[in-house]
């Protein structure tokens, strides 16, 4: 499982029409990850950090070049079967959170599994083991509003690890979080990908981020400018 | 899923509080205008059947051609006879003799000299003969306003405004001057028994009623009568089996060329309400379409406001894999749920609404004092069968399809701005 190859792209290319020129946000992009890797794109604004999350969580086809995630070529999805591959595959974590206000933690939690139809006492046992390992079992009744920044984060990692899948994409989760609640969150995911094995791939330019990577990719007009394995500075072992 | 979308309805007051308001609104209404026009129209066929030919009548061809004359001089004779076969003929129907005439009233002193005069348009029924359904049908009793009913022969009922403008209280005696079958002059001294209003300004502003057997001693019509009323035993008038008894009757007399020869008509045809009805069934239609057209409108409107408050719980949605139909459909049911309940709440208030002025009416007397039509000025709904559903379809399908055209939308998000958007 560790050595599994989990993402493939091969001359990544994608192109964004802007009037009468066009952007390319990424440009030749070929990159491995394997499963259970705990790795960021890191590089200036613009640099094409989210359109490569974009494309390996299929929700963009690229221009040109190949990306196969879990073993599907993203470039030849339909809409229902990229629906699929993230619904089954993939989890999402966002730097807004991103929860449904009208739910409770446990129900926003609960949402994945309904869209996979698991069964109640299932999905009951899946909810609360999620809602544990991100510490707030004890607030599974609690409405977003009534929950504070870092616990509303650690609600959405919740119910983006709540179906186990292999790969979770995080857009700069920590950067509406205070350093406390970022090394918080940080250190639940850590925890998740050391207990799991669930590969985390961050798109960042946050210093807390990238000192619990373990490995580095720096993106520049969209082109892989380094790719270097990283020795966490941060507490990996220290779980939330 | 269908609870998760319930608990979402009931907690965001905003996604499922205004669209059901609008629904219970619009179907209560849609039911209560509805109700409202059924009963408008059966008042006037009520009333016009009551007070005047029945919801069938027979009557000779050459009465039926100047009926507005009331020529009585050309009434159907061997009424009797007629009665009998109509009764085995057409047992769905209580058959009964009517006379109308005009006349004048002349009101004596205590010298025998006139001390008032007016004109009348008169009717006259059977009220006393045994098992006769006059009584039944007129209801004569809540329409006394003086007096008593006639008890004996020689009495009649006289429109209260009509006694009144005479200055006649009952037991006040009248001298009727009319005209007899043969051409002749008429009178008679009658008796005032009691003073009536039935509430249809046409009929209470000079109005005198009697026993047919009276009006046939007055008028010299033995075994005669200008109509043959038939009166549904339901009470309700019932149009294609009007039109098929008719049918049935005249049939039998199709190859005769007697212009006395007894012919039968509608109701509708009667009081020329054909074309009234038409109109009628045309304007519930268009208020059926209006409130339908309307609350689509504004369902409509709230879709796409709620589509765009929600436009980060549907992208966040999107980008956990539910497909797009999928994120659709479940807009589409949220409406479906609230069209259901909104329909089934506006159904009961709208009926309840509805029995309420069905058993009690709403008095519209003082701006009809001078109306001439055959109507009473107390209307009530009618709740028919049709009030139960009629607000439910329109209900559901406004809501329905205004979440449908509204949600069309969510078919243009890009998946590819997804994580731009909802980083926003």
């Amino acid at each position: 499982m560790a050595d599994e190859l989990l993402i493939r792209t091969e001359e990544l290319v994608k192109v964004f029409p802007m009037g009468r020129s066009e952007v390319r946000a990424l440009n030749r992009v070929s990159l491995d990850f394997r499963a259970g890797e705990f790795a960021g794109l890191v590089g200036p604004s613009g640099s094409g950090k989210t359109t490569f999350l974009n494309v390996v969580g299929s929700l963009d086809a690229p221009t040109s070049g190949s990306a196969e995630v879990l073993g599907r070529r993203i470039e030849g999805l339909s809409h229902r079967e990229a629906a699929d591959l993230r619904n089954r595959s993939i989890g999402f974590i966002f730097q807004t959170f991103n929860l449904l206000p009208v739910y409770t933690a446990y129900e926003n939690v609960e949402f994945p599994l309904l869209l996979l139809r698991v069964p109640a006492a299932q999905r009951r046992r899946m909810v609360m083991d999620a809602l544990e390992w991100v510490g707030l079992a004890d607030r599974s009744r609690s409405r977003p509003a009534q929950l504070s920044g870092g616990e509303s984060q650690r609600v959405a990692i919740a119910r983006a690890v709540v179906k186990r899948p292999p790969l979770l994409l995080a857009d700069e989760p920590t950067a509406n979080l205070d350093a406390e609640n970022s090394h918080h969150i940080l250190r639940t995911m850590a925890a998740l990908n050391r207990e799991l094995g669930t590969t985390f791939l961050f798109a960042t330019h946050d210093e807390k981020v990238i000192a619990y990577l373990h490995r580095k990719i720096t993106l520049v007009d969209g082109r892989v400018e380094r790719d270097e394995p990283l020795t966490p500075a941060a507490g990996r072992e220290t779980g939330p | 899923m269908i609870r998760f979308l319930c608990l979402g309805l009931w907690r965001d007051r905003s996604r499922s509080l205004f669209p059901l308001l609008t629904v219970v609104i619009g179907v209560m209404l849609t039911v209560v205008m509805f109700s409202w026009i059924k009963g408008f129209t059966e008042n006037f066929l009520g009333t016009s059947a009551r007070l005047g030919s029945g919801h069938v009548a027979v009557m000779s061809r050459a009465y039926a051609g100047e009926r507005d004359q009331l020529p009585n001089d050309l009434a159907l004779t061997g009424v009797q006879g007629l009665l009998e076969r109509l009764h085995r003929d057409f047992p769905s129907f209580a058959w009964t003799p009517r006379i109308r005439f005009a006349g004048l009233l002349d009101v004596p002193d205590e010298k025998g000299e006139t001390r008032a005069q007016g004109p009348v348009g008169g009717l006259a029924v059977d009220l006393f003969s045994p098992g006769s359904p006059e009584p039944a049908i007129l209801d004569l009793e809540p329409t006394l306003v003086g007096g008593a009913l006639p008890a004996g022969r020689g009495e009649v009922l006289l429109a209260h405004e009509l006694a009144s403008r005479l200055g006649l209280a009952p037991g006040a005696s009248v001298t009727l001057i009319a005209g007899t079958m043969f051409g002749g002059m008429a009178t008679a001294n009658l008796t005032v028994a009691g003073t009536f209003r039935f509430g249809a300004p046409a009929m209470d502003r000079g109005m005198i009623l009697m026993d047919v057997a009276d009006a046939r001693a007055v008028l010299d019509m033995d075994d005669a009568a200008g109509e043959i009323a038939g009166f549904f035993h339901s009470g309700f008038y019932d149009r294609r089996a009007a039109e098929a008894a008719a049918a049935r009757f005249n049939a039998r007399f199709a190859s005769s060329q007697d212009p006395f020869a007894p012919r039968m008509d509608t109701l509708i045809t009667l009081s020329g309400m054909g074309q009234f009805l038409g109109y009628m069934d045309t304007i519930l239609g268009a208020i059926v379409a209006v409130f339908l057209a309307t609350m689509f409108i504004v369902l409509w409107n709230t879709g796409l406001m709620g589509n765009i408050r929600r436009y980060g719980e549907i992208g966040v949605r999107l980008a956990m894999g539910e497909t797009k139909g999928r994120v659709y459909r479940s807009l589409i049911g949220e409406a479906a749920i609230i069209g259901l309940a909104g329909s089934l709440i506006g159904t009961v208030l709208g009926l309840a609404l509805a029995f309420y002025v069905q058993a009690h009416g709403l008095d519209f007397g003082n701006i009809m004092k001078n109306a001439s039509l055959l109507m009473t000025t107390r209307f009530h709904t009618h709740v028919t069968a049709a009030a139960y559903v009629i607000g439910f379809i329109p209900g559901l399908a406004a809501t329905v399809l205004g979440a449908a055209t509204a949600g069309r939308a969510i078919y243009k998000r890009q998946t590819s701005r997804l994580l731009k958007e909802l980083e926003a």
